[in-house]
């Protein structure tokens, strides 16, 4: 009876244990994601606030510009800084290397390539003032000089 | 299981066969534009193909947790209203997406580029398909496994990150082209990490079930990378924008936060052998087939993540096809395979006929061979670009892509062969969908 009694104050004490050693798990799951998630907040915040300092606001045509770019889907084939389809050339500094008459003729009639939208002359004059803007933010390439040695590169903003 | 629940698997997976056939029209009309820019524009196939992969890996995922949470939760029920709210708004709202792209309206971002106020229904369905996914986690009394915590922290971060890809709608965001890319593709890049979790979640489930071992999901290795992977959730989204001229500290902090991903890597490598020895036993079944499908094609993307992930390097990869390769080769490579092992096994794939076992493993072999292909080729492609972009320093677009255009011959061919290979195995999923009436009785 006595041997009975005292394997079962055993078992108790060890799954009490087991509990504890659990419950600690959890608590410590708890803290860690709880740590996460406000380290997560506050880092959002600081990006969005901070991410751009030297920042450069559209104007209204150019931000109407914006709008249509995204109407007729322009993204799906063309990038900006590298990001965006493959089908046409990235054409973050296209303004810096085309001419606006250029860019307005391409944007009217298309190429071979690319469909004609059947644009009316406003909106191709919106989307050129969006490319010159797009143009003042930076450089899409990075220079070779800016790689730094741990594998990193720094690069500001060319005015 | 439910009628809604049956229609929404097998809206599922027919989202799986219109990703495929979309992505071959894509693929060709990406190459010869001049015969399709007239019917079937290239800017109106690419959306429907992103869209559907896109839609496919969300809804198979939610398909999955609301499956096997019922099993997890102990619930007794069948799914309830908001279920069913969830199913018929998501999917709804999907058949409008798709609509507005058939006549060619557009207005959203990358990945999402429908007219953005169908955002709005999206994420009405989510709230009700998150509220009642942790009710039902409320109630459970075994809340501790680790899938439960892949699985809750995948919808909510699918949830915080689905507002967040939408703060471009508040002006705001748009006064600096900067910040507004870099908010955009933080949000897609902490995306990916959630529907992830929602992924390895299920899994971690199915692994557990098939081998009967639950230590598995609940030993402190599993629980350590657990953190590691949230943690890469939460702050290494910064290769994609590693090229915008932003402050230097959005850079560093996703390099320094990538790197912990060799961890990973060198785990995967050190536990490959186990593995190989666990896959002799268990090989007959199709469900783990396509998880260690997926795995393989974990190492593959996740060593190619890796290395785009150091600026020096990711500045000659950046806008290459080396960002698609890695992008397709994880959506369909990981997310697709762990779908199907997921779908597979809720539909009990592995107590079908001899012959339409025979037809999904044809499909299955035909898909890894065709994706191998389909992968290096875009891969080599990118690497060609690169050279001529950045070392060469090309400027005339036309000329650069000449070499680029002859591999990608190669890619949409291997993408026939993906085709061919995935649709007789959606063929089969869905005409099993009709054992779905009670649960999962016989993967027991």
């Amino acid at each position: 009876m006595m041997t009975r009694i005292i394997f079962i104050c055993e078992q108790r004490h060890k799954i009490g244990i087991s509990l504890k050693i659990l419950l600690s798990l959890i608590e410590m799951v708890n803290r860690i994601l709880t740590l996460l998630l406000i380290a997560f907040s506050c880092y959002s915040l600081w990006v969005y606030l901070y991410c751009d300092e030297k920042r450069i606001a559209p104007d209204a045509i150019a931000s109407r510009g914006w709008k249509i770019w995204q109407e007729k889907n322009c993204q799906s084939c063309h990038q900006v800084y590298g990001l965006g389809g493959y089908m046409g050339p990235d054409l973050t500094n296209i303004a810096a290397l085309r001419t606006e008459q250029h860019l307005r003729t391409f944007i009217k009639y298309g190429t071979g390539k690319m469909p004609n939208f059947q644009l009316s002359d406003d909106e191709v004059n919106n989307l050129v003032a969006w490319l010159i803007w797009v143009n003042k933010t930076g450089k899409a390439k990075v220079p070779a000089s800016a790689v730094h040695w741990t594998g990193t590169y720094n690069i500001e903003r060319q005015e | 299981m439910s009628l809604f629940f049956r229609y929404y698997v097998g809206c599922t997976l027919l989202l799986l066969f219109a990703t495929l056939a979309f992505g071959v029209l894509s693929s060709f009309a990406f190459l010869y534009p001049e015969l399709y820019n007239h019917y079937l524009p290239f800017y109106q196939l690419h959306p429907m193909h992103v869209s559907a992969a896109l839609f496919w890996i969300i809804s198979g995922a939610t398909a999955c947790i609301i499956y096997y949470m019922r099993e997890v939760f102990v619930l007794q029920n069948a799914p309830g209203k908001a279920v069913n709210g969830f199913i018929c708004l998501w999917t709804g709202t999907i058949f409008v997406i798709f609509g507005f792209y058939a006549l060619k309206k557009f207005g959203g971002r990358e990945y999402w580029e429908f007219p953005p106020f169908l955002s709005i229904p999206l994420l009405g369905s989510w709230l009700l398909f998150i509220g009642n996914y942790f009710m039902s986690w409320r109630k459970a009394r075994d809340r501790k496994p680790l899938y439960v915590l892949m699985w809750s922290t995948g919808v909510t971060f699918f949830l915080i990150t689905f507002i967040e890809q939408n703060l471009w709608q508040i002006p705001w965001f748009r006064e600096s082209l900067l910040r507004d890319m870099t908010v955009q593709w933080k949000a897609n890049g902490s995306m990916v990490g959630a529907w992830n979790q929602m992924l390895y979640g299920t899994s971690l489930y199915i692994m557990v079930k098939i081998s009967g071992d639950k230590s598995i999901a609940e030993n402190k290795k599993v629980l350590f990378f657990y953190f590691l992977s949230i943690t890469n959730l939460m702050f290494n989204w910064g290769h994609h924008i590693y090229n915008l001229p932003v402050n230097s500290w959005v850079r560093h902090v996703s390099y320094i936060i990538s790197m912990t991903e060799w961890i990973f890597l060198i785990s995967i490598i050190r536990g490959f052998k186990a593995k190989l020895e666990e896959r002799q036993k268990m090989r007959h079944l199709l469900s783990y087939k396509f998880l260690i499908a997926s795995e393989f094609w974990l190492y593959a993307n996740l060593g190619l993540a890796i290395m785009m992930s150091i600026p020096a390097i990711n500045r000659y990869t950046h806008g290459t096809h080396i960002t698609v390769a890695h992008a397709m080769g994880s959506t369909i490579g990981i997310n697709t395979m762990i779908l199907l092992a997921g779908i597979g096994y809720m539909l009990g794939v592995d107590t079908l006929t001899a012959e339409k076992k025979k037809i999904i493993t044809s499909g299955y072999y035909l898909t890894q061979v065709s994706l191998v292909i389909f992968w290096l080729s875009l891969i080599v492609a990118g690497l060609i670009k690169g050279y001529r972009n950045t070392v060469l320093n090309m400027t005339n677009f036309q000329e650069m892509m000449v070499p680029v255009s002859k591999i990608l011959k190669i890619f949409s061919i291997a993408g026939i062969g993906v085709f061919a290979g995935l649709t007789p195995v959606v063929w089969v999923y869905i005409r099993a969908i009709g054992n779905l009436t009670t649960t999962t009785t016989t993967n027991k």
